[in-house]
């Protein structure tokens, strides 16, 4: 019998103290730490819980959902206080989504979404393949077939301007071409008869066009008057950022160019716009911009060319951003490789690039979206702009028709902003993937 | 990249196609581009002139000098229809400035508090500031400012029925009203030892911080600084016989009188301004703070420093640097924002500008002038913040 003064095993570990576990210690840790803490605690968890009932106790508890005119939004003739006056959003409905689009007509706006959706949702999903197939189609063909179809007019002539356009244009590249080959050495015969024949197709289509053989299968024309609501913010926004990614993209070389001219033209331009409230361009697009050319454009496209501009010069600074990103050593192996100028932007210098600011490029279209917006002030009714002409209708006023509009308007933003937001993060984690250990 | 000196155009060498030479390229390349820009600008100025000639309108700034004949809501300075349009666009320029320095304080404020607070180990705090960062940046501006204006200053009651404060603020539909500060003579000396003040307060500062590194010796410099910035304007205004006396508003039978009227314009605008952009600072200093490692605070706490004199001296140094390049064009934003004026009616350089090219047409020259004066402030902003910014970056071998 020997007496041990030691354990012969370990004792076991104690649960850690109750106020230390549990929800009552998570509720020690991050709610009651400290009086203070308690306190904010409290008037925090007040307000928040204030504003939170005050907004679904509005939009849904005191709501009225049915009802044809104001009366049913009164107050006096429900009988109780009344919230969100939702027969209100459902009578102005269609102006809010397609302002005064002709109602026959708006099957061709739905058409337009359900393209742009198809389109957009494999490009954003990263498991679908055919991405530069799909890109090119959202990118490049759907903003004809969209135009085609938001505007109306001939079906087919507006692909056959584009094909026979870019035709001739891959017909001077290769007529270039060959007249480059015939300094250097032998002529490459090929070139000149490809090219020759692609801008003779390319004008024989344009011909075609002009002569209206294809003018017939047509749609109504609906002028860019008639187009107002979300279809506005939509195409704006979209325009803005589809037209954004090539000016900022060559705002951007022309930046980091050493050509001093090419540069310092980039930069002022850069500059300037980015200076300056969106508004001033907008202003200057629609009441400059009809001064310095010939012909007026219609106040929609002066709009685009606005925010075209304006998007574009906050892109350029965005892919700056990547391209300064990019070592050099990107650059001297594409030299190294031989490669010229355009051939190591494209290959290899703007793919990386423009990979590692997809989040800034979300970004800037969540700012683009929010700042469409400011077309209404240049009489433009976007989505905004028709749900504050809908106040003004004396059918539906009533105390609750203006918060109704604000509620319904706020979602609708808040709704798109926060899906855009959610996925740049999303993108930021994926493309994250490189640096995370 | 393509360097215009190679080496390896010495003698023996493949002769070169001149189009493929650099150097010809170069030159190519921006010759087109400047006759593309000359072409453009002749177009533009050719049609401008023949555009302008058949709407009968004379180019250059003369119109500045007529009569406006327009009335402004809020004139800092004297203001009468019969003034030119020159003067209304300039009170245009003071009222951005006012909404611009004012909104640039209160953001700037607010901005730090949310950043704070989503850090706070307050659960309820932080998920509150975590949600007005993800509400507010996800809502258009423009649809804020209307909120602000329409939902909530509209709502406010009739002046007869003002919410009021303490009876010195009143809030109703036609704004909100202060106490109005009244100067009388000598009122000149306060402002004379304010300056006087701050000037002796930094004077105390760099002694007291020469003193502590050659002897190591403190100084009370905070407090020093307070009261010689706060005392001396306080002892002047009793020496010179209290000349600063406030005019109260009065809640008449149907109306106030007296005290100083914000308009709802200025103050929804505000209001909108500052919440908006305070959301994006609230996230530029919660990034800020994030980047400084914790090891740091561990490091002063190893040292014994106060938990305070940690957050002074090693914190908020380090995540100013982080914070203030982002800071700078927040508030250029805000500055640039405060256009959105004119979609309620605030009598702001665009707003103003705006009636004014309504009246005369003379789309270009106001056109240039708010891209001169948005310009010039961008670019004042950007060399003080830059100067700020140079000050406290790291200093590196």
């Amino acid at each position: 019998m020997t007496t041990s003064f030691t354990r012969s095993e370990l004792l076991q570990p104690l649960p850690p103290p109750a106020s230390l576990v549990g929800p009552w210690g998570w509720v020690r840790a991050n709610l009651l730490s400290s009086p203070l803490q308690a306190l904010l605690t409290v008037v925090g968890a007040y307000i928040a819980v204030t504003l939170l009932w005050t907004f679904i106790d509005f939009t849904i508890i005191r709501a009225v959902w049915t009802g044809a005119d104001r009366d049913a939004c009164l107050d006096e003739k429900v009988g109780r206080s009344v919230g969100a006056c939702w027969p209100f959003v459902w009578a102005k409905f269609g102006q809010f989504m397609y302002g005064f689009y002709p109602v026959d007509e708006r099957w061709r706006v739905n058409l337009t979404y359900a393209v742009a959706v198809a389109l957009l949702v494999p490009l954003l999903i990263p498991a679908v393949p055919q991405k530069p197939l799909n890109a090119v189609l959202f990118f490049g063909a759907f903003p004809i077939l969209a135009f085609n179809l938001l505007y109306g007019g001939s079906l087919i002539n507006p692909w056959l301007s584009v094909v026979g356009w870019l035709a001739i244009l891959g017909g001077i590249t290769l007529v270039v071409g060959y007249l480059m080959s015939r300094v250097e050495g032998p002529p490459n015969m090929l070139f000149l008869k490809w090219g020759g024949a692609a801008i003779a197709v390319g004008i024989l289509l344009l011909l075609l066009v002009r002569t209206g053989i294809f003018a017939v299968p047509r749609l109504p024309v609906v002028e860019t008057r008639q187009w107002g609501g979300l279809l506005v913010t939509l195409v704006v926004a979209t325009t803005g950022i589809v037209a954004a990614l090539p000016i900022g993209v060559a705002l951007a070389l022309g930046r980091r160019s050493k050509m001093p001219i090419i540069r310092l033209l980039s930069v002022a331009v850069i500059e300037l716009v980015r200076g300056v409230p969106l508004i001033t361009v907008l202003f200057f697009a629609t009441y400059m911009l009809p001064l310095f050319l010939e012909r007026s454009p219609d106040a929609m496209v002066r709009v685009l060319v606005g925010v075209s501009i304006f998007s574009g010069a906050y892109m350029a600074e965005t892919i700056r951003g990547g391209l300064q990103a990019i070592p050099k050593g990107q650059f001297e192996g594409a030299m190294a490789l031989g490669l010229n100028y355009p051939r190591m932007m494209s290959l290899i210098i703007m793919p990386q690039a423009l990979k590692l600011v997809i989040p800034g490029i979300v970004n800037a279209f969540i700012g683009l979206f929010k700042d469409t917006t400011l077309v209404s002030i240049v009489a433009i009714f976007d989505l905004l702009g028709g749900i504050r002409a809908g106040f003004t209708d004396p059918q539906w006023a009533s105390p609750v028709t203006l918060y109704t509009g604000f509620a319904f308007a706020g979602i609708i933003y808040f709704a798109f902003c926060y899906f855009m937001s959610r996925y740049s993060i999303f993108v930021e984690n994926r493309l994250n993937t490189g640096r995370r250990r | 990249m393509t360097d215009g000196t190679l080496p390896a155009r010495a003698t023996g060498a493949p002769k070169v196609a001149f189009f493929n030479d650099p150097k010809t390229r170069s030159l190519i390349f921006q010759g087109l581009a400047l006759a593309l820009l000359v072409f453009v600008i002749f177009t533009a100025v050719t049609n401008a002139v023949t555009n302008l000639r058949n709407q009968n309108i004379a180019g250059g700034f003369g119109f500045l000098e007529q009569t406006a004949g327009f009335g402004i809501s809020q004139t800092p300075i004297a203001w009468a229809e019969s003034m030119s349009y020159g003067r209304a666009f300039l009170i245009g320029l003071l009222n951005t400035l006012l909404v611009a320095v004012v909104g640039i304080f209160f953001a700037t404020l607010l901005g730090f508090v949310v950043g704070v607070a989503r850090l706070s180990p307050n659960w309820v705090i932080s998920k509150i500031a975590y949600w007005y960062v993800e509400v507010i940046r996800n809502l258009p501006l423009l649809f804020q400012i209307l909120f602000w204006y329409l939902a909530v200053l509209a709502a406010m009651p009739t002046p007869r029925n003002s919410h009021s404060l303490f009876g010195l603020f009143f809030a109703n539909q036609r704004g909100i009203t202060v106490p109005r500060p009244i100067f009388e003579a000598g009122a000149g000396a306060i402002g004379i030892a304010l300056l006087v003040g701050i000037v002796a307060a930094f004077a105390v500062r760099s002694w007291a911080y020469k003193r502590q590194a050659a002897t190591g010796q403190q100084f009370p410099v905070a407090a020093s600084m307070a009261g010689l910035i706060l005392g001396l304007p306080i002892l002047a205004y009793f020496l010179s016989g209290m000349p600063i006396s406030f005019d109260y508003a009065q809640q008449g039978r149907f109306n106030l009188t007296g005290g100083m009227t914000l308009i709802p314009e200025f103050v929804a605008l505000t209001i909108a301004l500052v919440a908006y952009t305070a959301a994006f600072i609230g996230e530029i200093v919660r990034a800020g703070i994030q980047a400084v490692s914790y090891g740091q605070t561990e490091a002063g706490r190893s040292l014994g420093l106060a938990e305070g004199r940690i957050l002074n001296l090693i914190v908020v140094p380090q995540a100013l640097r982080v914070i203030i390049p982002p800071l700078t064009s927040q508030y250029l934003n805000l500055a640039k924002n405060s256009s959105l004026a004119v979609g309620i009616g605030y009598p702001d350089m665009v707003s103003v500008g705006g009636t004014i090219l309504n009246q005369t047409g003379q789309a270009i020259e106001i056109i240039a002038m708010w891209m001169g004066c948005y310009l010039t402030i961008s670019i004042v902003t950007s060399i003080f913040m830059n100067w700020y910014n140079q000050r406290i970056a790291l200093v590196e071998r």
